[in-house]
């Protein structure tokens, strides 16, 4: 039997209880902490709430060389830790298909996840959202999260930009990183859609105790301190006025031109990200 | 009271071709061409020596102390007055070391004429025939310094009579290659003759020399030097009559000056018109012509840069001036323009006809290549060579491991200075690896870190083998580790017409993309294929023959670093890969590119071109070097030997001249080792030959397993390649 079992997004806390029944009533407990940040992790008071040693496993061995795990969990229980919600933004569809081809039952103990986080600190509808995508760190770059904010700009929808992380070398991507590599993404291919007024909400350590959430145009974020990470960006589409309104109380958004129904259309256009015609 | 030598006195002198003297100084190993070449410096150019008085014999020590102050330059410029006019000679160094590169005549090409040295004991040895051999075919006028005759007198004691025997026996020795080797019209007018003068003798060590026309002006005799062996009765002879004024003396009566000598030899040493308006002005040595040059020697200074030194044969060179390099077919500007000093360089404003000069900054050329003015039709005088491929390494270290930073810098300045030789660094064992084009090219980079004053420990030569397929494989399926990414592959052999537009650099990466697709579909490639090359690397090339992939894009650096990676390293023995294509049929990509990172896509693309390569019927290619020796006939049995015994495959055999046969074969390099004493006792030493990388072939079967797993053993893994499966899931 091989469970996956979401921990959330903050500490030790935030794995649900029925996770924490399962992992105890485990035969082994493994972990990974190298798909999603997990702010506040104690790594000892995790082993001692579950009673049991818990193996820490790099990428490497999940990805290549999971066959120790596979072979416990054909004969015993398998708990596998996850930041997070153990599905949402990871690759682990593949270990378990993989153990399901050896007849292996699976199956999965949700938590929190950053994908419903969001919409809950920054008070956007949760059914606006279009598809998300990781800014990656500049050495291995990528179009897609601009192509996206594209895409769902054009449809009035909101998209979700989660940060790079590597783990390993001590490094996550900062709000404002972010924002700097989608404004070279603008530059280099100039659909209007991330211009400096674009209204843009930066959330750190989402999911803790003292998470912090900001509105405001994406120039103007790029000075914004907002602690330590982990930090992700949500760039909003059309707004619904109370969307609007918990914008500016949750997260102390500017009033705009736009907001107040009045001013040039242009600005209102950038401010919603109503991207504009593609020259070719 | 000295009289230094001003950059202006020698400006003034290179204009005056009749007062100008190139040369070199060439010998048999120990006979003492280094001692005599360091006296000639220190004795000249820096401080002229006719002013000076007691005085300058301390200088004349102080430099002469440092010895080897000759091989840390090109060239050395010298001035000498002779009969109340002043001359400079620019003395141009010669290779030391047993020359098969074309380094030897290379630089005879650039000289009018030599002083051989030749020990009074020894005589004539092998070495000194062949390169006095090799000068008379360039048309290189020799003339003849015996040395060492001190030791006649002190260690062999001989009378006057058997001296004097002594020295004409070694002068009819030495008359008698030439009338062997120069051409025939030659072979009488460059003759040596004592009454004329065109030979001297005495002593490098003890600086002093004897002509007979310095004896009738001196007035001394055989007995005085005889008699000088008393104390301090050597030194005094040096005074009386030094070796610099008699060596120099017989080289400007003797030796041409550059507007002679180019009459003469550029009909026969350079391949253009010689009706052309280029051809003219070289034959005329015309500093108002267009611009040509041979570059003989590259240095790089740590401060100046690239220094290209090398001899104008026509035209004026001068900073700013737009050239072209004939050989590689490329344009460049004349930074800077230098000249030699005593061994010193100094910066001038033009360098004319019948000089030689050094163009500072100019990282385009190489040595052996040929400069025109820009905008003029010319050849150059070498064949155009490409850049040969590397086919020996020997793995270098330092003896002492403190040395290691000093061997560093060392061979990344002598890779820069030779484009043939590489250096890699194995990073499991932290050897330095450095590769050329043979066994010899090796020695001599060698012999370049031991003149550094390095003491280095150096492998055994070891070949470099290539990995080629001799059938087709595929498509094997590659995935990323977290399996979302996956790869279709398939492999070819190269067909062999883009195979050589690729050596020939006619097809390559970086090119216009339209350009290299119309090469490619000319040589038959479909115009899909042609296309969508996506890098060539080695003598292999990596096609993208998918359609319409989402993120292919992004992860095309990640496809092509796996490419080159087994181009580099092929997975029968890690060596590198020639002629294959591979080709990407067909790819999924994850949408989120931190799951599809240089982690997940290179290994997804590397193991299954590894894969198919070993289901492609894999085999090995060995180089074969191209050969070919010049021997005198009565010793063409000893190489013919020599060759045979080697695997070698002789390919014709011609005479030249009366007395010598040209042998011309293909040696597989394997089989090239200890080529250079076998042949050298095989003939006495009489043989001159050449080896040059030729191209790969495939290892006779019978050999291959043994090769495989030699080389495998020796880069730390098991002897058995591995199989197909291993790469496969
Ligand atoms: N006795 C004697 N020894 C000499 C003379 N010239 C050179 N040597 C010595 O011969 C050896 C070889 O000389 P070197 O100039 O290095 O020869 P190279 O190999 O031709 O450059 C050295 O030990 C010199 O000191 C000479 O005139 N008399």
């Amino acid at each position: 039997m091989l469970v996956f079992v979401g921990l959330g997004l903050c500490g030790n806390e935030t794995i649900s209880l029925q996770g924490l029944k399962v992992a105890r009533g485990s035969d082994w407990v493994y972990a990974e902490f190298y798909t999603s940040p997990l702010p506040e992790l104690d790594l000892d008071g995790l082993k001692t709430a579950i009673g049991k040693p818990i193996k820490t496993i790099d990428r490497k061995t999940m990805e290549e060389d999971p066959t120790e795990i596979l072979e416990k969990a054909k004969s015993g229980r398998v708990t596998i830790l996850v930041p997070g919600d153990p599905m949402v933004a990871t690759t682990h569809v593949d270990l378990r298909l993989r153990a399901a081809r050896m007849g292996i039952p699976t199956s999965i103990v949700h938590s929190s996840s950053i994908i419903s986080a969001v919409p809950g600190l920054t008070g956007l509808q949760s059914y606006k959202f279009g598809r998300s995508a990781t800014i990656p760190f500049p050495d291995n770059p990528s179009k897609v999260p601009y192509e996206a904010l594209v895409e769902n700009s054009e449809r009035g929808l909101h998209t979700l930009l989660l940060l790079d992380l590597r783990r390993e070398e001590g490094k996550h991507m900062l709000a404002r990183e972010g924002i700097e590599i989608m404004f070279s993404l603008e530059s280099e291919l100039g659909k209007g859609a991330f211009k400096e007024e674009r209204l843009t909400v930066a959330i750190a350590r989402a999911g803790c105790l003292n998470p912090v959430v900001r509105a405001g145009r994406a120039g103007d974020l790029v000075d914004v301190d907002l602690g330590p990470p982990p930090h992700v960006l949500v760039v909003p589409g059309k707004l619904h006025f109370l969307e609007e309104e918990a914008l500016r109380v949750f997260a102390g958004a500017p009033l705009t031109n736009a907001c107040r129904g009045k001013g040039s259309e242009s600005q209102s256009d950038v401010y919603f990200g109503r991207v504009k015609e593609d020259p070719d | 009271m000295h009289r230094y030598k001003h950059v202006s006195d020698i400006e003034k002198l290179m204009w005056k071709p009749s007062h100008v003297r190139n040369i070199g100084i060439v010998a048999h190993v120990d006979h003492g061409k280094t001692t005599l070449t360091d006296s000639l410096v220190a004795a000249s150019g820096i401080i002229s020596f006719e002013l000076a008085g007691e005085q300058l014999f301390t200088d004349f020590l102080d430099i002469e102390q440092q010895r080897g102050i000759t091989v840390q330059t090109s060239a050395v410029s010298l001035v000498h007055t002779l009969g109340g006019e002043e001359y400079l000679i620019n003395l141009l160094d010669t290779p030391g070391h047993v020359d098969f590169t074309g380094d030897v005549t290379r630089a005879l090409r650039a000289i009018d004429g030599v002083v051989v040295v030749m020990d009074a004991v020894e005589g004539v040895m092998p070495q000194t025939e062949t390169v006095v051999r090799q000068a008379l075919q360039e048309r290189t006028k020799p003339v003849l310094f015996i040395n060492k005759v001190d030791r006649l007198i002190d260690e062999l004691k001989l009378p006057p009579e058997a001296m004097q025997a002594r020295l004409a026996k070694l002068i009819s020795q030495f008359n008698e290659i030439v009338r062997k080797y120069a051409p025939p019209e030659l072979a009488e007018g460059w003759q040596v003759k004592v009454e004329e003068g065109s030979v001297a003798f005495g002593s490098a060590k003890e600086k002093w020399a004897l002509s007979t026309s310095q004896m009738r002006k001196k007035g001394i005799t055989f007995k005085d030097i005889l008699g000088a062996s008393r104390e301090g009765g050597r030194e005094e002879l040096a005074k009386r009559t030094p070796l610099y004024e008699v060596v120099l003396d017989m080289v400007i009566r003797h030796l041409p000056d550059p507007r002679e000598a180019q009459r003469l030899r550029i009909p026969i040493l350079w391949k253009g018109d010689l009706e052309s308006e280029l051809g003219k002005a070289m034959l005329s040595c015309d500093p108002k012509g267009k611009v040509c040059m041979v570059i003989t020697d590259i240095i790089v200074d740590e401060q100046a840069g690239v220094i290209s030194t090398g001899r104008v044969f026509s035209g004026t060179l001068e900073k700013g001036k737009p050239v072209r390099l004939v050989g590689s077919k490329q344009e460049a500007r004349v930074q800077q323009v230098g000249i030699y000093i005593g061994p010193k360089r100094e910066i001038v404003e033009k360098v004319p006809a019948g000089n030689i000069a050094a163009i500072i900054g100019m990282k385009e050329a190489y040595v052996g290549e040929t400069l025109v003015e820009a905008g003029v039709e010319g050849e150059g005088f070498e064949e155009l060579r490409y850049i040969s491929e590397p086919v020996v390494t020997v793995a270098v270290e330092p003896k002492n491991f403190q040395d290691l930073p000093k061997l560093v810098n060392f061979l990344s300045k002598i890779a820069r200075e030779d484009p043939n030789v590489r250096v890699k660094i194995n990073e499991e064992t932290g050897e330095y690896l450095v590769s050329g084009m043979g066994e010899v090219h090796l020695e001599i980079v060698e012999y370049k870190l031991k003149e550094a004053g390095l003491e280095i420990k150096t492998s055994e030569p070891l070949v470099v083998y290539r990995e080629t397929i001799v059938g087709k494989a595929g498509p094997v399926e590659g995935k990323s580790p977290n399996r979302h990414n996956r790869f279709q592959i398939s492999v070819e052999p190269l067909e062999q017409e883009v195979l050589k537009a690729i050596d020939e650099k006619v097809v390559k990466t970086k090119q216009d993309n339209k350009e290299r697709a119309r090469i490619l579909r000319d040589l038959g490639w479909s115009a899909d294929a042609a296309k969508n090359v996506m890098a060539v690397v080695g003598g292999n090339i990596l096609v993208d023959m998918t359609k319409g992939v989402q993120y292919m894009r992004e992860v095309e650096d990640y496809i092509v670093e796996a490419f080159s990676q087994v181009a580099n390293e092929g997975p029968v023995m890690r060596e590198p890969m020639r002629g294959v294509k591979v080709l990407i049929n067909d790819a999924v990509l994850h949408e989120d590119s931190v799951h599809r990172g240089p982690a997940q896509i290179i290994p997804a693309v590397r193991r299954p071109i590894q894969a198919c390569v070993l289901l492609a019927n894999p085999v090995i290619l060995e180089p074969l070097f191209k050969l070919e020796v010049h021997v005198p006939t009565e010793f063409m049995g000893g190489a013919i030997k020599v060759i045979q015994g080697r695997r070698g495959r002789i390919v014709a055999m011609e005479p030249e001249g009366e007395a010598t046969t040209v042998i011309r074969a293909l040696l597989p390099v394997a089989n090239s080792f200890g080529l250079a004493a076998e042949m050298r006792s095989e003939t006495e030493g009489r043989a001159i030959w050449a080896t040059e990388f030729e191209r790969f072939e495939r290892l006779p079967p019978e050999l291959q397993s043994q090769v495989i797993s030699n080389t495998r053993k020796r880069k730390g893994m098991s002897p058995e390649p591995p199989k197909a499966e291993e790469f496969m899931e």
